[in-house]
């Protein structure tokens, strides 16, 4: 490939972007929706780079960040070691599979009410009930990830003399490592979500989505969108930094 | 293998020449395998030669890859004996290639640990395991770069890496399911001559499982013809040309007639069925 059509290719993802921002441009400059509602590309942008370089969505940002990245943590330590118990028996799986199935499909926001009578009023409540649906979600995949295990893979290394301990820690573990990550991507999705909207509903004073709800309580238009970006963005991070870790450590996933 | 164990292998005579040894090394008697259509063997006796390439060949589904895997202990017989010089498989140092090597490979590793995983596995210390792969490299005259992961090598590659695999632990009986079916003919070529050269240089006691008329009588010392299931002893064909054999081998009338009359066998065997 050449290298400017290499470049081309790059900037490909670029035009939905632009696409957006001038549809945006041109509904708020022909006043298609009432500038109150919609404000401006520029204002919103304006916004959102003095609330996170000075303003208070900058700490609201971090807040979030501390509270998501806690709850997955949490999770992944309890579910991880979990997953590889129930996932080394397919009998043991299969006697709790309902359970873990049956608690994966109810809405964590279900339970807040259940673990504010726990928990009482602050982070503990939040970061728990974000750290209850990382889990389950985690706990699904790594156990997966272990039973899915390349049979021939085993065998061989059964076949050379390895005891069941060390085919578990040599082989199991890093068979199921792709179908973990897989887990910790989900994961911290469904845990910044329960984050961002118990940090709406039950009585909080910061985090990202304290400031989208106070925002569109004190009509601050350009804060709302502003919050809703950094939210967006705090997501795709979030993500792409699992990626990463993924891409280093479980080189071989799909090769 | 233990001293009282070589002493009865040895036999009274110390000091006895192993090429001359003629006693069987592996006796299966009465082994029986039964899945739930069918009956795959009964009551099935045979001997494995010594220091012999032998291929196993038959019609499909006839439980060719059955028959090695209940031998290497990947698959339980539900009766008979397998004794390796009158020792059960436990105490018997043997090799097992893979058909599928991509599978069989831990990605996670480089070639070179992969090679050295089983001597790992013996508890051989780290400085020990490179000196040993490193000779065995330097006695295939391999010329692959073993830092790299498996799946940056290519199929034959991988392959061989997995042969090496078996091999590092100098074993005594090595078995192969159809180890090059998965590649293109080219590296089929390639990797028959690896495989000629190993049993050359090491004169270990190899079990082949192919479905390659061609490949198993050009490569063996005795072609093990099976009989549709339960599976039987057809006959066992000796093929004795000298080696190292080339692809001259094959054009030569003892070639051209062996792999006529196995032909004929096998034909036989799947219009049986």
């Amino acid at each position: 490939m050449t290298g400017r059509k290499q470049i081309a290719r790059a900037l490909l993802p670029l035009v939905g972007v632009a696409m957006l921002l001038a549809v945006w441009t041109l509904v708020n400059g022909l006043k298609l929706v009432d500038p109150v509602l919609l404000p401006s590309p520029a204002a919103t942008f304006k916004t959102l780079w003095e609330g996170m370089t000075s303003g208070k969505l900058g700490v609201d940002f971090v807040k979030t960040v501390v509270r998501t990245i806690s709850s997955t943590a949490i999770a992944a330590v309890i579910a991880i070691p979990l997953g590889i118990l129930l996932g080394s028996s397919e009998k043991l799986y299969r006697s709790v599979e309902f359970l873990i199935d049956f608690f994966r499909s109810t809405p964590a926001s279900a339970m807040f009410p259940l673990f504010l009578v726990l928990f009482g009023v602050g982070d503990r409540t939040k970061i728990s009930v974000a750290a209850f649906g990382a889990s389950l979600v985690i706990l699904f995949n790594v156990a997966y990830g272990v039973m899915n295990a390349r049979k021939t893979r085993l065998l061989a290394a059964k076949v050379m003399g390895a005891s069941r301990m060390r085919v578990l820690f040599d082989v199991m573990l890093l068979e199921s490592l792709p179908q973990t990550f897989v887990g910790l991507r989900n994961g911290v999705s469904l845990a910044l979500v329960i984050i961002v909207v118990a940090e709406m509903f039950i009585g909080s004073t910061d985090g990202l989505g304290q400031r989208v709800f106070e925002a569109q309580q004190l009509f601050d238009m350009p804060g709302m969108y502003a919050a809703i970006f950094a939210a967006g963005a705090l997501g795709y991070a979030l993500n792409l930094l699992f990626l990463l870790i993924e891409r280093r450590f479980v080189h071989w996933a799909g090769r | 293998m233990t001293s009282a164990a070589a002493s009865m292998a040895n036999g009274p005579a110390s000091g006895f020449d192993e090429s001359r040894r003629t006693a069987p090394h592996v006796t299966i008697r009465g082994l029986s395998k039964r899945y739930t259509d069918a009956v795959i063997y009964d009551n099935f006796d045979f001997d494995i030669p010594r220091g012999k390439l032998i291929s196993v060949f038959g019609p499909n589904g006839c439980g060719k890859s059955t028959l090695i895997n209940m031998i290497a202990g990947l698959v339980p017989a539900d009766a008979g004996e397998v004794l390796f010089d009158g020792r059960p498989l436990s105490r018997v140092k043997f090799g097992y290639v893979f058909q599928n090597y991509r599978e069989a490979l831990f990605p996670w590793l480089p070639a070179f640990d992969n090679i050295a995983y089983p001597l790992k596995l013996m508890g051989v210390p780290k400085a020990e395991r490179r000196l040993r792969v490193e000779r065995l490299v330097a006695h295939l005259g391999v010329k692959i770069d073993l830092a790299l992961y498996p799946y940056h090598l290519s199929g034959g590659q991988q392959q061989l890496v997995s042969i090496m695999r078996a091999l590092i632990v100098e074993p005594e009986i090595l078995f192969l399911d159809e180890p090059f079916s998965a590649l293109d003919y080219e590296m089929t070529l390639f990797m028959r001559e690896q495989l000629q050269r190993v049993c050359m240089e090491t004169k270990t006691t190899t079990v082949l499982v192919s479905h390659d008329l061609e490949e198993a009588v050009y490569l063996s010392d005795y072609v093990l013809l099976l009989s549709r299931h339960p599976a039987q002893v057809v006959e066992f064909v000796p093929y004795d040309a000298p080696r190292p054999r080339s692809d001259k081998t094959m054009t030569e009338p003892s070639f051209v007639a062996t792999k006529a009359h196995c032909l004929k066998l096998f034909q036989h065997e799947v219009r049986r069925g």
